[in-house]
């Protein structure tokens, strides 16, 4: 027994010292995050950055919003028609269509693109700025990087992402509509009447507060990778995949828990 | 360090020259023991306050860390922004400074667009735009030519004798610490001339000459300080400590060794 012992306990100690330093990356994660939802009511502010990382984030994203919101619409269109036609209930494309892109759709893949395209491009400019030693300059020069780079960015996301949630569902039922009206010859009242009178307010409420939740996330965790980037070129490139893989991960994991608690608060 | 002083850290690669840099500027944190810098104790001050502290320092990095998204004039004017300093003060002083390191016709490039000797020039402006009591200069020569070497030690020698300045300078090359010890600026021709032999000057300035008097009030005898000491590293501890004149007699087979590889 004591051999057997001796055995484990390397792999056990191992086992806890890699326990301890993922409990230390949440807890330095939920630091910083903190810290840069804090630097919001205290002074002094970088409007000037967050409006350019609004238009960066909000604007830059926008054409690969709208054109995949459009098309996500319309392949939607395609797959519950051919499931209604079966009952011979195509009326219904317009509900479903509004259904899931309110409430889901819209937002997860708004969400999803967003983090591809800006947590990437958080994560490795901030990177690239850590090995190059410019967020010690800035800290030298007695500016706080938190406030500067961080909570502009995070603001910016929180701000952009329900407003490009709200473009992609809008167009996702035109690009709904479209296919609709073109291959299962539903008319334009018939499809926005039922699509419109399908959604209530909980639907609404679902679907714009989780841009919110998922903008903390993604660029939290984009500015979090970025700003602890070790080894030079090749950590900035890890980083960049991290802030991707991570912010998505939890955000689809965290949109479960949301839905589930959201469809419990409004009856669903 | 006296006021006025020049230290230079001169030590081999990994002999933890820039360790003690960001160690005095509240980069980094001690393990262990306690940093004071211009008589504040900074190894548990928190964040806030460093930040505040590090307003009166200036430091230059070993590769220059200018802000690569902004102009060489926004990089200088960094400081003065966050301090929220009126528009045409900003730009006069930028213009001194870049003019100070003959960087002024550059003032609207990126830092991509230039060379490795003007990025560290531009590094000293930014660091000493706010005329900081205190600088600190990060390797400023490594990896670059000998004239271009020669010229940023220029700028430091005029830094420090038109200016005042308080330097430590971290370096691995022992020619920066005798240019600086053996060399002087003149205020009145404008030139760098070279040390008399004969002649003994010192880190002199108000609270220099104030610590002095007090000294000979009370009897105590006060010997001069030159403006520029040379402190050794090895291995992570203080090796040598006194004048460049010291380390150049000194006897002991390490230091011959490192000026011989020199040479």
């Amino acid at each position: 027994m004591p051999e057997e012992n001796e055995t484990l306990q390397p792999v056990v100690s191992a086992l806890a010292e890699g326990i301890k330093r993922q409990v230390q990356v949440v807890q330095d994660y939920a630091e910083l995050s903190f810290q840069s939802l804090a630097n919001v009511f205290t002074p002094p502010h970088y409007w000037a950055d967050t409006l350019e990382q609004m238009d960066i984030i909000g604007v830059g994203s926008l054409p690969i919003i709208v054109l995949t919101g459009f098309f996500i619409g319309g392949v939607l269109v395609l797959q519950t028609a051919s499931q209604f036609e079966r009952f011979g209930e195509t009326a219904l494309t317009g509900d479903a269509v509004a259904l899931a892109l309110v409430r889901e759709l819209g937002p997860a893949i708004t969400a999803l693109l967003v983090a591809g395209r800006n947590a990437s491009g958080i994560a490795s400019e901030l990177g690239s700025m850590v090995v190059t030693e410019q967020v010690d300059a800035m800290r030298a020069l007695g500016t706080d990087p938190i406030r500067k780079l961080m909570t502009p960015r995070v603001i910016a996301t929180v701000l952009m992402l329900p407003l490009l949630t709200a473009v992609s569902d809008f167009v996702g039922l035109v690009g709904g509509f479209l296919v609709a009206y073109f291959t299962l010859r539903l008319g334009p009242v018939q499809f926005w009447t039922r699509a419109i009178h399908a959604l209530d307010f909980g639907d609404l409420v679902q679907g714009l507060m989780k841009p919110f939740i998922f903008a903390f996330i993604i660029s939290t965790v984009a500015c979090f990778m970025g700003l602890r980037v070790k080894g030079g070129t090749q950590g900035v490139g890890r980083a960049t995949t991290s802030a991707v893989v991570v912010s998505s991960v939890i955000l689809l994991v965290v949109d479960t828990f949301i839905t589930r608690i959201l469809l419990w608060a409004f009856n669903k | 360090m006296w006021p006025g002083e020049t230290k230079i850290l001169l030590g081999e690669g990994g002999s933890g020259k820039t360790l003690l840099m960001k160690l005095a500027a509240g980069l980094l944190r001690p393990d262990a023991g306690n940093v004071t810098v211009m008589g504040q104790d900074i190894s548990d001050m928190p964040e806030k306050e460093l930040l505040n502290f590090r307003r009166h320092i200036g430091f230059v990095f070993q590769e220059g860390a200018l802000f690569d998204s902004m102009t060489v004039a926004d990089n200088v004017s960094f400081r003065l922004d966050e301090e929220k300093v009126d528009e045409a003060e900003i730009e006069t002083r930028v213009r001194e400074a870049l003019r100070f390191v003959e960087m002024e016709p550059s003032m609207e490039k990126y830092p991509g667009e230039l060379s490795g000797g003007m990025r560290r020039r531009v590094s000293i402006a930014r660091a000493l735009v706010d005329r900081p009591p205190l600088v600190f200069y990060d390797s400023p020569t490594a990896g670059l030519d000998p004239v271009t070497c020669q010229t940023i030690i220029t700028l430091i020698l005029r830094g420090r004798d038109s200016q005042g300045v308080t330097s430590l300078l971290a370096t691995q090359r022992v020619q920066d610490a005798f240019g600086l010890a053996n060399f002087r600026f003149d205020k009145t021709t404008g030139h760098i001339v070279r040390d008399s032999p004969n002649e003994v000057r010192t880190a002199q300035t108000p609270a220099r000459e104030s610590a002095q008097q007090s000294a000979k009030q009370s009897g105590a005898q006060s010997s001069p300080v030159p403006p520029t000491n040379v402190l050794v590293l090895r291995g992570g501890k203080i090796y040598f400590e006194g004048a460049a004149d010291e380390l150049l007699h000194s006897s002991d087979e390490y230091l011959k060794a490192f000026l011989a590889s020199a040479e």
